[in-house]
């Protein structure tokens, strides 16, 4: 036999073919937990050029903003916004299971964890609209 | 570095605290500039968003916000990529996935210094 050693011997890697995520309803969720992280970078880095034309003056912005309302543009940000916001419900729940919050000798409820998750947001959210809106 | 000692544990940790990030804070923020504002739902002036970005405490969030999620997605992209087969890419993809996350990091500081 002379075949190429692996790269990390003692790790097995099952032969799966790249659809393998199809087979199973919790598959497909967690690919599209997983996926969810695709539209984060890309809104992120959006930002980051929405910034930079914010700081190139009033003219780069309008420009910035009418790109951002054609069509394509929309229709993008309702289906990043609902994986986003599935990113968020899918932390949430995991963080209710993953953190272990104790009063006293006690565990609070992982929903508990996962309501206070749920306002703090809630109210993070609200802060900044109102920050950005009223605030002026 | 000694066997069995990576640097697994600062990926995994700026993976989480972007993925904490992204949870609280990303969803506002592609609601207001992806859809309410170019829709015309809100308005913001230009000047009030200048004086915003201009702000030191201001600069700071966004660094956070914009640099932090990107090593949440270098992370989770790189074992997407592995979990549709490219093992056989395994350090390729990980310098790939988390240096563009550097890169980007480098980026945001260059933007937010130079407003």
């Amino acid at each position: 036999m002379s075949e190429a050693r692996p790269a990390r011997p003692g790790l097995y890697y099952p032969k799966l073919p790249a659809t393998w995520w199809l087979r199973r309803p919790g598959y497909v969720r967690f690919m599209l937990r997983e996926v969810t992280s695709v539209f984060v970078a890309i809104f992120v880095v959006e930002l980051l050029v929405i910034v930079h034309k914010i700081g190139q003056g009033p003219q780069a912005y309008a420009d910035m903003v009418a790109k951002l309302q054609s069509p394509g543009c929309i229709v993008f940000h309702v289906i990043a916004l609902a994986f986003v916001l599935y990113h968020t419900i899918t932390w949430f729940q995991a963080t209710g299971v993953v953190q272990v919050v104790r009063v006293g000798d006690r565990q609070v409820p992982p929903a508990l964890v996962v309501a206070g998750n749920y306002v703090a947001w809630v109210v993070a959210s609200l802060f900044i609209l109102y920050w950005l809106l009223v605030r002026s | 570095m000694s066997p069995g000692k990576t640097i697994e544990p600062l990926w995994w940790s700026l993976f989480s605290a972007g993925g904490v990030v992204a949870a609280f804070l990303v969803p506002v923020h592609l609601f207001l500039f992806g859809l309410a504002i170019p829709l015309g739902w809100v308005s913001v002036s230009h000047a009030r968003l200048l004086a915003l970005v201009g702000h030191p405490v201001v600069k700071l969030y966004l660094f956070v916000l914009i640099a932090l999620p990107l090593y949440h997605w270098a992370h989770r992209f790189r074992f997407i990529l592995e979990d549709l087969g490219l093992h056989g890419l395994r350090m390729p993809l990980a310098v790939l996935c988390y240096g563009s996350a550097i890169v980007g990091t480098v980026a945001t500081v260059w933007v937010l210094i130079r407003i």
